[in-house]
């Protein structure tokens, strides 16, 4: 591998009282190279969403606490990053796509603003912001963009919203796209759309995107290589159709048997038999 | 939005008609009425009324007829817009409420204005400091003035800055000094000015805790939501995520308390005024109670539900101009 574009090194976040601290994040490392997509896949609570967020500083410290690692984007430090430094980070080079597009976008905007916001910080040099909007809009699938933009979240439905999201995570054109659960809140046809949008977007981009799932449904024919976090820890990475194929640790193979298949009669859904894990 | 409008407008009508009617039959089952509180204080000469005068001066006043039929007078006369004459110096209702309103409403909004200027900065300071020392001080202090009288905080001040005991900074009583008719325009309003910082004082200080811990809940709730998670990871400035981001959403219910406010800009205050000698509404109100002024407190009241009215109207429709999401239907 080149040199990467991304480096994560023995990351460690802690939670709650000093004295008796929840470690949300344990020595996480992993490397991510330009145009790479790479999957973080878990079940909640096992770090994978505090991980993403890490990845700009964006928790809030508190109750958050960095306590250990290192996180280096094209080769600068991400911990020690001056505050200035940072926001150019964010939305320029690394931009987020998150859960719950409804309460993601600022219910008293236009979408258009929102996106404008974006923008007019990164991208000063850009003369026809408006047409960047449409522009942005349009990459998203979303029709008839110039009539939309006076739009307001609520307006528009979940689907929409979360295209929109894509759609300010892609305007300022960022190095890697942090994909945070982003269809989870959805329903499944709509889920299904999202991807392929993602999917499509990337073949037409030289993106890197770090998805978040606990699907592992979404993975196999998304991501090049798979990353499975269980409490705080990666417990297996590797090219995603090896995982897939021959996953080594018994929480991979209780993910993965988590997936329900067409044509296969099931009585019950599986669910994950912790006491066979640890 | 239009038809919405009209109607509340509509609805406006037999609100007023509960509240007069309530009101009018409140004054006449009161003790007393303005022909006896008249021939008491013998107003003519020193002397008290004889019982023939008396009668005379109630009928004069129609305080014989039975309420129901003097509120019908009253009403006819209304549709006139004609709100009568005062019991007490037989001068038209609307020309003294004309001559003090102006300056409860000067009064009355300064106080409004910079209780909400003071008030908002201080409780998103609370919010974004939450738990914190600067939070809790911030609590004490507003409460701590909350709980003192506003008579209390008159005297204290004149003592303090009016009296000459300590300092002499300010006039002590009325809304100008004596020779002011003799002053020049700027003067005259420098004057006026002085008059009245006092009493803003007096009728800001109190209101400062309800607006501030109201801004601070309202900035706490908006703190927590998820939006603001995307503007930080959009790279905008901790300074633009609060202000422009998260106090847009804040403001919301402070906006349309502020509108609700609005009947206390007519109303004026009746312990400010009376300590400050000041000629306002609540001072006109108070003499009014006192004389039985029956068509003065009217007149006032009438007034004062209109503008009530109007306010909450007004609320609703500012909820609509500052929250996209809510439509009338």
């Amino acid at each position: 591998m080149s040199a990467p574009l991304l480096r994560v090194e023995n990351l460690g976040i802690e939670f709650g009282p000093a004295d008796a601290p929840v470690k949300a994040v344990d020595g996480v490392s992993f490397a991510m190279a330009a145009g790479e997509t790479l999957a973080v896949v878990g079940e909640s609570g096992s770090g994978k969403s505090v991980t993403a967020l890490a990845l700009t500083r964006l928790l809030a410290t508190p109750p958050a606490r960095y306590v250990s690692g290192a996180i280096q984007f094209q080769g600068r430090e991400v911990m020690t990053m001056p505050a200035p430094e940072l926001r150019a980070l964010r939305g320029k080079q690394i931009a987020y796509i998150f859960q719950e597009p409804s309460s993601s976008l600022n219910p008293v905007f236009t979408i258009g603003y929102q996106i404008r916001e974006a923008i007019e910080q990164h991208r000063p040099e850009v003369r026809d912001v408006r047409g960047e909007i449409v522009r942005a809009l349009d990459l998203v699938g979303i029709r008839d963009a110039a009539t939309r933009l006076g739009d307001y979240p609520h307006q528009l439905s979940g689907g929409m919203q979360q295209r929109v999201m894509i759609a300010m995570a892609l305007a300022c054109q960022p190095n890697l796209l942090v994909a945070d659960e982003p269809t989870t809140a959805l329903d499944v046809t709509i889920q299904k759309q999202i991807m392929d949008l993602l999917r499509e977007l990337k073949s037409k981009t030289n993106m890197a995107i770090l998805l978040i799932t606990h699907n592992f449904g979404l993975v196999s024919d998304f991501a090049d290589r798979v990353v499975v976090m269980f409490r705080g820890k990666i417990v297996e990475s590797g090219p995603t159709a090896e995982v897939l194929r021959h996953p080594q640790h018994p929480y991979t193979r209780a993910l993965i048997e988590c997936v329900p298949k067409l044509g296969q009669k099931q009585r019950r859904l599986k669910v994950i038999d912790y006491a066979g894990i640890n | 939005m239009t038809t919405y409008i009209l109607r509340r407008l509509l609805l406006v009508i037999p609100t007023l008609f509960g509240i007069t009617l309530l009101t009018f039959l409140l004054i006449r089952l009161a003790p007393g009425n303005a022909a006896l509180i008249k021939g008491q204080t013998g107003e003519n000469g020193g002397h008290a009324m004889t019982a023939e005068v008396r009668e005379q001066t109630i009928k004069l006043y129609g305080l014989d007829k039975d309420p129901l039929t003097a509120y019908g007078d009253w009403l006819v006369k209304l549709a006139h817009l004609d709100f009568g004459q005062s019991l007490v110096d037989h001068r038209p209702v609307l020309t003294k409420i004309r001559e003090r309103i102006g300056l409860s409403v000067s009064l009355t909004g300064s106080a409004l204005v910079l209780s909400y200027l003071i008030a908002v900065p201080v409780g998103i300071a609370a919010a974004l400091r939450r738990g914190q020392r600067t939070d809790r001080m911030i609590s004490f202090v507003v409460f701590l003035l909350y709980s003192i009288p506003t008579f209390v905080a008159a005297l204290v001040l004149i003592l303090l800055v009016a009296g000459g005991d300590y300092l002499n900074l300010l006039p002590m009583y009325g809304a100008n000094s004596i020779d002011a008719s003799e002053m020049s325009g700027p003067a005259w309003a420098w004057d006026r000015i002085k008059h009245m910082i006092l009493p803003v004082i007096c009728l800001t200080y109190g209101s400062l805790a309800s607006i501030s811990r109201y801004t601070r809940v309202s900035m706490l709730e908006v703190l927590g939501q998820d939006f603001l998670r995307t503007a930080r990871a959009k790279g905008l400035s901790e300074r633009r995520v609060i202000f422009s981001q998260a106090l847009r959403n804040a403001l919301i219910p402070i906006v349309t308390v502020f509108a609700m406010e609005l009947p206390a800009l007519i109303g004026g205050t009746i312990i400010v005024e009376e300590i400050f000698t000041l000629p306002g509404m609540g001072q006109l109100v108070f003499q009014s109670i006192e004389a039985r002024d029956q068509f003065v407190i009217m007149g006032v009241v009438t007034i004062s539900a209109f503008v009530t009215l109007f306010g909450y109207l007004m609320a609703d429709i500012l909820y609509v101009l500052v929250d996209p999401r809510i439509r009338f239907e």
